[in-house]
């Protein structure tokens, strides 16, 4: 058995090919829904019926598809921040921490910083707030990393836990709500504080944040100096320091831009959707970000993309959970589905599977690997 | 080893090399750089598969998937990058090549086989210190006992006094001279020739991927092995005589200085000594010697990629030492360094991001913080046609490129500038024929236009043709210099050899260090 596998290697194609690049995942996707369906159909469903149900209740209605970009908004923003830093190889797997610290510094602003203030000056305060306490989270890691070579990854990931909890001992303790009956929570924000909606729906002006810095990243990967440094410094430490790059400088600025775009997101969330701080206020969007930039393939717009096309299916899943009464276990499965084959079928556009001729008489005596 | 040929690319590392070692003896394998040494001996360790030929173990025929095949086998090499997990300990390294061992790791018995075997031939450690608390002698030491205790029979050492103090060489010299008198066929890989003399019961001298000769210690001398290992046809310098550059170009003022410089290698030991050169306008300047005296550091310190430890660098009389390398390229510095696709270029990238590597701060190419794209695509055209890059498109990744269209594209932008000064080392190295003439054409335009050329190579070919003098680097010192036209190609391959002038006429006894240790 090792043998028939071990005669079959990946080897790296010499450059993706273009068309592979559209190719794949459409496929990767398709092949996805049949799995998926098999499952549904096993569940005692039709697929496609469950199938039409979830593309109706993420996209067919007005509602829905608000509901699609409410999603999409902290999806974008935290995939174009840990993007940033990824194009850099600097791993950062703190979206998560830089996403509620922002919502964290934000509620401040809100509660205690300028509580009175008229919604011109208090949204902009906050906005800078948001941007400001991510940044710190993510220079953190990023000075540990810049100046004693510490793993970014590891630190990263330890302060979500510093950042979590220290949400969460906020709205059970100092920052609580005495009005809400032991529920978990900071007092609502003055109405000042509140995003601006964008039509009458739950949509608000994170959205245009998220695609404002789409926008500006796209232009600063594609045309500027520091983009290109990013680049350089993220394929090759030695050719960086070759032609004169400041590294550490750049990891600092890069590890700050990152963290403030997820810290971004945790203040529209806070600001433009409950106005309060509250327990759990992520479903996980720093991590489901990792996703996001690697499918996107840390292009700005493929990140918008694909950020929205994860809102839909969370959307579409909770619909039909709701509307067919699938076990609540079918949504994220399905997600789940879509990913595998995404992510597996990235690796053939890169990679192709080789087979070695059939291996000598000398390997006979033992497995082969 | 029958008729073994090996191909990289268009580069045939060995051709048709038949080579034998018997249990009990040590037999050392000398030659120049890229004679194939390694080559040979990766593919007898089951690294490499060969192109041609076949193996024998003890008259038996094997081939080898692997070096676990290998092992099998009873045939175990010992690199010079230690293949050990630091973290570790000496057991638990060892225990990881030793898969029959089990699912349960016995570290204690194998503890106890460690203490056997070290105490045994002289291989003495401590099987409970994890390995990032060793030294490099005490690590290599582990390398040979992990081979010993997973049955290998033959080993096979490439150049593994490269690395050891003189103490330290000494105690493993001893080692190998143990094992071959218990029977086990010992190989190893030097360019130390008095090393290779007081040791060897053999040696195969390597030339061009083909064996020269074999011989022993007791019918030769290193004047003769020196001559084995570099001598060639002369005839091969007249079939060229347009390559002749010592023409004419009057030497201008010093450009690049160079005094007592010093410098550290990546394993933390001294590796440049105290070097001192000079080198003119329109003057080159070679800089000849085996791999690993020196050479790399040399180039790196001046170009500012690696600190010095003494000394000074002055280039057009401006004190640049330690001043960093983007102070060093904007005084006029072209380097092509050794590994262009490590440190040069970046292979993923397409050609015009590497076509901008020195410049894209400054105008034209940069406007501000942004980059003009017209202004970068001009200027990608500009190196691609100026020297004849072969390349799809200015949006093909560099390492979709020939090895000598990488270094075309490489050369093209670090001489875009019109450098005064060049540090080049090994710029043909892995290139085609034609690729290699395009660029020495390149230096040589250089040279008339006036450019101080510093070209460490590791073809004496190539620096007799293309240089004014050369300058011999042993153990980081320049230990001679002679002009290149109508060097005395002995006396090159005896400075090489660490020999200089003084001892060169008569090897006496007096001079081969204290280490006779026989059986």
């Amino acid at each position: 058995m090792a043998d028939v596998l071990g005669r079959w290697r990946l080897e790296r194609l010499p450059s993706p090919s273009r068309l592979g690049a559209v190719l794949v995942p459409a496929a990767s996707i398709l092949l996805a829904l049949v799995a998926g369906g098999l499952i549904v159909a096993l569940a005692g469903q039709n697929p496609l019926a469950v199938y039409g149900a979830m593309l109706a209740g993420a996209l067919g209605s007005r509602n829905g598809l608000a509901e699609t970009l409410v999603k999409t908004t902290p999806l974008l923003l935290t995939g174009l921040g840990v993007a940033v830093a990824f194009r850099m190889r600097l791993w950062n797997i703190g979206g998560e921490g830089q996403f509620y610290l922002g919502a964290i510094v934000a509620t401040w602003i809100a509660l205690f910083g300028l509580p009175d203030a008229g919604g011109w000056a208090l949204v902009p305060a906050m906005i800078a707030a948001g941007l400001l306490g991510g940044a710190l989270w993510g220079l953190i890691p990023g000075a540990l990393r810049a100046y004693l070579g510490a793993n970014e990854t590891i630190v990263t990931l330890m302060l979500n836990y510093v950042a979590i909890l220290l949400a969460d001992w906020l709205v059970h303790g100092p920052w609580k709500d005495p009005q809400a009956f032991g529920f978990p929570g900071t007092p609502r924000f003055s109405s000042a504080a509140a995003l601006p909606a964008l039509a009458p729906t739950r949509v608000h002006l994170g959205l245009l944040f998220g695609v404002t810095a789409a926008a500006v990243l796209w232009v600063l990967f594609r045309r500027t100096r520091w983009g290109y440094e990013i680049g350089v410094m993220g394929e090759s430490d030695r050719a960086a320091r070759y032609a004169g790059m400041p590294t550490r400088r750049t990891i600092l600025l890069v590890m700050a831009l990152s963290g403030a775009l997820c810290g971004l997101a945790g203040m529209s969330e806070v600001a433009g959707i409950g106005q309060q701080l509250q327990r759990n206020l992520s479903p996980g969007y720093g991590y489901t970000a990792i996703i996001v930039a690697w499918v996107g393939r840390l292009h700005p717009g493929g990140i918008v993309v694909v950020a929205f096309v994860l809102a839909a299916l969370l959307v579409g899943g909770d619909q039909i959970q709701m509307s067919m009464g699938l076990p609540a276990a079918i949504a994220p499965m399905l997600q789940g589905i879509v990913l595998f084959f995404l992510l597996g079928g990235e690796l053939l556009t890169r990679y192709r599977l080789v087979r070695h001729p059939a291996p000598s008489d000398a390997a006979a005596t033992g497995a082969g690997t | 080893m029958r008729s073994v040929s090996k191909h990289f690319g268009p580069t045939v590392a060995n051709d048709a090399v038949d080579f034998a070692a018997s249990w009990g003896e040590v037999h050392a394998l000398i030659g120049e750089n890229g004679a194939g040494k390694s080559t040979l001996m990766s593919i007898l360790a089951g690294l490499y598969r060969p192109d041609a030929g076949t193996l024998g173990v003890a008259g038996e025929p094997v081939r080898f998937r692997s070096p676990r095949d290998a092992i099998r086998h009873g045939v175990g090499m010992v690199y010079q990058h230690f293949m050990l997990v630091e973290p570790f300990t000496v057991a638990e390294n060892v225990l990881l090549g030793a898969r029959d061992r089990g699912v349960v790791l016995d570290t204690r018995s194998v503890e106890a086989d460690l203490s056997r075997l070290g105490e045994r031939y002289g291989l003495a450690v401590d099987p409970r210190a994890p390995v990032w608390h060793l030294g490099v002698g005490e690590r290599q030491r582990v390398e040979v006992l992990r081979l010993l205790l997973l049955g290998a029979r033959i080993l096979v050492f490439d150049e593994p006094t490269a690395v050891l103090t003189p103490q330290e060489a000494r105690s493993l010299i001893a080692t190998l001279r143990a094992l071959a008198a218990e029977g086990f066929c010992v190989v190893f890989i030097s360019h130390k020739l008095d090393e290779v003399l007081a040791v060897a019961d053999r040696i195969t001298v390597m030339r061009r991927g083909r064996v020269a000769a074999t011989t022993t210690p007791a019918e030769t001398d290193r004047r003769a092995l020196a001559r084995m290992m570099v001598g060639r046809e002369l005839a091969a310098f007249v079939e060229h005589p347009a390559e002749e550059p010592h023409e004419t170009v009057p030497a201008g003022n010093v450009a690049l200085r160079v005094r007592g410089l010093r410098a550290r290698g990546d394993n933390g030991l001294e590796a440049l000594a105290g070097v001192d050169l000079e080198v003119r306008a329109g003057e080159t300047l070679g800089i000849a010697g085996v791999a690993g005296n020196g050479q790399r550091e040399l180039a790196e310190t001046i170009v500012g990629l690696r600190p010095t430890a003494g000394g000074s660098v002055h280039i057009g009389g401006r004190d640049l030492t330690d001043k960093g390398c983007s102070a060093v390229a904007r005084t006029g510095v072209a380097h092509i360094p050794e590994d262009r696709l490590a440190t040069g270029l970046v292979g993923s990238l397409d050609v015009s991001e590497n076509a901008i590597l020195r410049d894209y701060r400054r105008p034209p190419l940069a406007r501000g913080p942004f980059l003009v794209g017209r202004a970068v695509a001009a200027f990608t055209d500009r190196l691609i046609h100026g020297h004849d890059v072969k390349t799809p498109s200015r949006w093909a990744k560099v390492r979709t490129l020939s090895g000598g269209n990488q270094q075309k594209l490489l050369l093209a932008r670090e001489l875009a500038g019109d450098p005064a000064v060049i540090v080049a080392v090994h710029p043909t190295r892995g290139v085609d024929i034609g690729a290699t003439e395009a660029i020495h054409g390149s230096l040589r335009a250089q040279r008339c236009r006036g450019a101080a050329t510093l070209l460490i190579g590791e073809d004496l070919d190539e620096l007799l043709a293309l240089c004014d003098r050369i300058a011999v680097l042993y153990e980081g010192r320049v230990v001679g210099e002679l002009p290149a036209r109508g060097a005395d190609l002995e006396r090159l391959g005896l400075l090489m050899a660490g020999i200089q002038e003084a001892t060169a006429s008569g090897a006496t006894a007096a001079d081969r260090p204290p280490v006779v240790l026989r059986g």
